[in-house]
Formats: structure tokens, C-alpha cells, sequence
């Protein structure tokens, strides 16, 4: 029997491993990427049943049960509840969770090593305190961009000598981790270790701003898996080693696409922030006033023209305005009107939010662009319509060396022959920078709910007939 | 486990997770990035495996802990991904 599991067992995690990669190599593409998760999640439930008769497993078999239960149906609970545009703040709270599971893992190894229940090698202890750090860091820093993006904290406080603050509790937990390595775990030490990393996971993401929260939760992201892939050496757990690394080497790929397509380097985001550079810069350049126009007006601008635009941004998002959105575009095609969606590759609160979004309204994949497909089409465009987008059409980022947004891509909404922009109000956008497109001569601003707007303009190309 | 063929894993899975994403349009990031992290749901195995080997009630407590957070980890993580998919699946058919 004991030889039969000593065979099944690590067959079993294989078999997951390589069901995996698969399944995430299939998400990679839209007409397999349900196919993939459908994988992925067969490996996983292959790699949890076969853990119940794993040799090391002795007991707390109900309590495992009960903690299986309590956490899936939580989750599964607010999972299926979500609107799609609070998608984000929920991924990172998921993630979140694994971080945590991952440098609880790490505490209770310590905790045996401490008690010398059972002893490390030098390699294990360093993973295992390392994973420790980095899961704790994912942890908190996950909850609160969670509660950032929640709208249950709006500040982002910021004060002198913060980053001097950060550093030191920073080097004080990488101190406290050497001494673990070194002196062995003692529980003392390891108590105040990981106090001090999950201060840090907090310290380090409280002063970000909710416009940089896409690539924050892409690095806590790739955070947690590495974590788990480093308990996975720990524990000798070759399923956690490999999808762990997995999921760091991808989740960092994709944090360093897109710390590129808003053209600031990873550590900007992290130690710098746009809070704190628009104080002295936005502003002092935007000149002119806005000109507003009305429903009607806009409604018959698109109507007759050849080809609009239209640029959806997270305003449209927590409108629900996308299957409005939608409805106009029908119309507008129905009249003639060359009507394409514009989507900049951090619009929404995570990148390719904007997609999921309009997915879900049932837009089309074809009439999608991408920034570097749309943006020559620009100059001739009749009507580009902004919908609550902010930063991401500011021609700041090419104009302004001094703006704290200078030399981000951007899509080019200034360049067409007329701009509208729908807004709630006249206020800056979450970044907390002034938009120079506002105050453009071909820009006209459409205040409102977008939602409202949407079905005005909708009303509105009918009438025409 | 020996230590270089823990290397040799890490170095292997590290340059898949590259190659795996390297080509994937930016509509199916968010997806993707829900995906991922679900996959990294798999930290409930080494949780249940510290919890099954806990004595003490400072393990039994940090473990379950830990099983109760990965296992949050794995269902959201899975169910929103299969959400967002959903739609995609069905813009799709739309198109054909």
C-alpha cells in the first residue's frame, strides 16, 4: 500500500504540474482560454484530493475540512457577486490570500525548526524565510490595494521622511531574517520578523496611487508565486515549486509590460507616486477654458460623421454604461459611421480591464484596437469620443516635459478633428493630474453620468431618423 | 531534494512562465493575470500539508490559517477567471 502511494502521490502532482502549464499556455489565447482554466482546474483538484493521503499528512483531517470549507464557500460567495468593474480589487484580494497562506506556511516550518522538531538545511531556511518576506510583503500590500480600489481608503498619505520610514522597517525585517538564517528560528525572533514584513507589505502600498494599482497588483501577483514556489522547496513539494515560478516569471513579464506601456519605470511607481509630483507641475500649464456642448449637439456631430472613435475609460466602467456604449455603436454603424474602440493598454483599474468589460457588453473583438494599431488614424477622425478616460488621452505626456505623466504613450484623441469628452465633472481624474485635452480648441466636454449621456446620445442619432 | 535539481526546476519553470506569456494580446491580461493567480491557489497543498503535521496549537492555528487563506486563494481565483472567460468565449461566438 505504502509503496503504491509512494508512486501515485508524486505521479499525481506531476500530472498537475503539466496540466498547469497547459492550461495557462491555453489562456494565452481567446478561442482556448476557457478550455485552459477548465485545466487548470482539474489539475488542482487532482493535486488537493491526492494531499489528503500524502505520507506526512497525520491527522487534523476535520479541521482540514472545515478550512477548505470556510474559505471556498467565502470565496466562491463573493466571487460570484462581483460586477465585473470591481473585478480588479477582488483579484488582488484572492491573491492576497495566497501571499498570506504562503508566509504562513513559512511561519509554521520556523516554528518546528524552532522547536527542533525538525531541522533545516541552510538552503531550506533561506527559502523558507525569503517565502516568508515576500508572502507577508504580498499580504498586506494585496489588502490594501483591495481596500484602495474598494473606495474603503481614499487617502493616500504621504509624509517626510516616509521612504527613510520604509526602508528601515524594510532593512529591520531583512536583519530579522538574517538572524533566523544564522542563529536558527527562535520564536521571539520569529514572531517580530513577521510583524515587521507584513508592516512592510502595508507601509510600502499605502502611499501608491489608486492610477498606479494596475501594476501593483501584477508585482503582488508575481510575488505570491514566488513565494509559493519557494515553501514549495521547503516542504519538497515539486507541484508548488513549479507553478509558483510559473506564475512569478509570468506575473513579473507582465508587470514589466506594463509598468512600459505607462512608460515609468517599476521602481517609479513603487518610491515615487503621481500625488506627489502634480502638486508642483499640473496646473501651471493648462490654459484656455473648456467648452461644453450638449446631448443633441454631440448626437448629431457623430451622426453625420464618417469615422468616430471612441475611447472608453474606467468612468464609463463604474457607469455601467458599456451595453449603452454599445447600443449607440449599432446605431451609428446602421448609419454608415466607421465607429471603432480605442483601448489604451492600461485603461480600467487593471491592464486589459477595459476588454473584459467590453466583452461583457458584447462588443466584437474586430472593432477593438490597440494604442499602436489606432493612433495614425487620429488626424483623420471626425469625432473622437472620451468616455471617462483621463490620463490615458492627456497630451500632457507628449507636450509637458515638466508633467509627471511626460513620455507616457498615449492615445492620440487631441490629433482628431473634433474631441468629446464625457465627464462627471470638471474635476482631475484619479491620478490627480490636469488633462490638456480639456482645454484643446476641437474639444468640447459632455457633463454628465455616462450612463445618462449614453442613452441621450442614443436618443438622440434617433431622432434623426 | 538536492539543491541543484531545486535550481535546474526553479530555472526551467522560470523560463516557461516567460515564454507562456510573452505573445498574449493585452485583451486577455486581466484574465490571464486571474488565471495565474489562481494557479498559485496550489499553495492549499503545502497548507493542508503543514496542517496535517501540526502538534502544537500554535501550528494548528497559523495552519488552519493557512488552509482557510489558499483555499480562498484557489475558489475566487477560479471562479472570477471563469467569469471574465465566459464572456470572451461568448464575443466570440458573436463574431462568427
Amino acid at each position: 500500500m505504502t509503496s503504491a502511494l509512494d508512486f501515485i502521490i508524486p505521479a499525481a502532482y506531476f500530472i498537475a504540474a503539466v496540466m498547469f502549464i497547459y492550461g495557462l499556455k491555453a489562456m494565452s489565447s481567446p478561442v482556448t482560454a476557457r478550455r485552459g482554466i477548465l485545466w487548470s482546474g482539474a489539475a488542482m483538484l487532482v493535486a488537493v484530493l491526492v494531499t489528503f493521503v500524502h505520507p506526512e499528512v497525520k491527522g487534523n483531517y476535520a479541521l482540514m475540512i472545515v478550512a477548505i470549507a470556510i474559505g471556498s464557500v467565502a470565496a466562491w460567495w463573493t466571487a460570484k457577486r462581483v460586477a465585473m468593474t470591481d473585478m480588479p480589487q477582488m483579484i488582488a484580494l484572492y491573491n492576497g490570500m495566497g501571499g498570506g497562506a504562503a508566509a504562513a506556511i513559512a511561519g509554521v516550518e520556523l516554528l518546528k525548526a524552532s522547536s527542533g522538531a525538525v531541522t533545516m538545511d541552510l538552503a531550506t531556511i533561506i527559502l523558507a524565510v525569503l517565502g516568508g518576506i515576500i508572502g507577508s510583503i504580498a499580504f498586506t500590500g494585496s489588502l490594501i490595494a483591495f481596500a484602495k480600489l474598494q473606495g474603503w481608503m481614499r487617502k493616500t498619505w504621504r509624509f517626510s521622511g516616509q521612504q527613510i520610514l520604509n526602508l528601515l522597517v524594510f532593512v529591520t525585517t531583512v536583519v530579522l531574517g538574517a538572524v533566523l538564517v544564522v542563529q536558527g528560528a527562535s520564536t521571539g525572533v520569529l514572531i517580530a520578523f513577521f510583524a515587521f514584513a507584513l508592516l512592510a507589505g502595508l507601509l510600502i502600498t499605502v502611499p501608491i496611487g489608486g492610477a498606479d494599482m494596475p501594476v501593483v497588483i501584477s508585482l503582488y501577483n508575481a510575488l505570491t508565486g514566488l513565494a509559493v514556489g519557494f515553501e514549495g522547496y521547503v516542504l519538497q513539494n515539486p507541484a508548488m515549486m513549479i507553478a509558483g515560478i510559473v506564475v512569478g516569471a509570468a506575473g513579473s513579464l507582465l508587470t514589466q509590460l506594463m509598468a512600459k506601456a505607462m512608460n515609468r519605470p517599476l521602481s517609479n511607481v513603487l518610491f515615487a507616486g503621481f500625488g506627489k509630483a502634480d502638486e508642483d507641475a499640473a496646473g501651471a500649464a493648462a490654459s484656455g477654458e473648456m467648452k461644453s456642448i450638449d446631448a443633441t449637439d454631440a448626437a448629431i456631430q457623430m451622426a453625420y460623421a464618417e469615422k468616430v472613435i471612441i475611447i472608453p475609460g474606467y468612468g464609463m466602467a463604474v457607469a455601467q454604461a458599456q451595453h449603452k456604449i454599445w447600443e449607440l455603436t449599432e446605431l451609428l454603424t446602421a448609419r454608415g459611421v466607421k465607429v471603432s474602440f480605442a483601448i489604451h493598454p492600461v485603461a480600467g483599474r487593471m491592464p486589459g480591464h477595459m476588454n473584459v468589460l467590453l466583452a461583457e457588453a458584447g462588443v466584437p473583438y474586430d472593432v477593438i484596437h490597440d494604442l499602436e494599431d489606432i493612433n495614425a488614424q487620429f488626424p483623420t477622425t471626425d469625432v473622437a469620443l472620451v468616455i471617462g478616460a483621463n490620463d490615458v488621452v492627456n497630451p500632457a505626456a507628449r507636450k509637458d516635459p515638466s508633467s509627471p505623466i511626460h513620455g507616457m504613450p498615449i492615445l492620440d484623441a487631441d490629433r482628431a478633428k473634433n474631441c468629446i469628452v464625457i465627464k462627471r465633472g470638471q474635476g482631475t481624474g484619479f491620478s490627480g493630474i490636469e488633462n490638456l485635452l480639456f482645454f484643446e480648441e476641437n474639444t468640447r466636454m459632455l457633463y454628465g453620468d455616462a450612463q445618462k449621456v449614453a442613452q441621450a446620445l442614443i436618443s438622440g442619432v434617433k431622432s434623426l431618423g | 531534494m538536492e539543491g541543484w535539481v531545486a535550481l535546474y526546476i526553479f530555472m526551467l519553470a522560470a523560463f516557461t512562465g516567460v515564454e507562456v506569456i510573452s505573445r498574449v494580446p493585452s485583451i486577455l491580461h486581466t484574465p490571464l493575470m486571474s488565471g495565474s493567480n489562481f494557479i498559485h491557489g496550489i499553495v492549499l497543498v503545502g497548507a493542508m500539508v503543514i496542517l496535517g503535521m501540526a502538534d502544537t496549537s500554535a501550528e494548528i492555528i497559523v495552519g488552519f490559517i493557512a488552509v482557510v487563506l489558499a483555499a480562498g486563494n484557489v475558489v475566487g481565483g477560479y471562479v472570477v477567471t471563469e467569469r471574465m472567460l465566459e464572456m470572451f468565449s461568448s464575443t466570440g461566438r458573436k463574431k462568427e
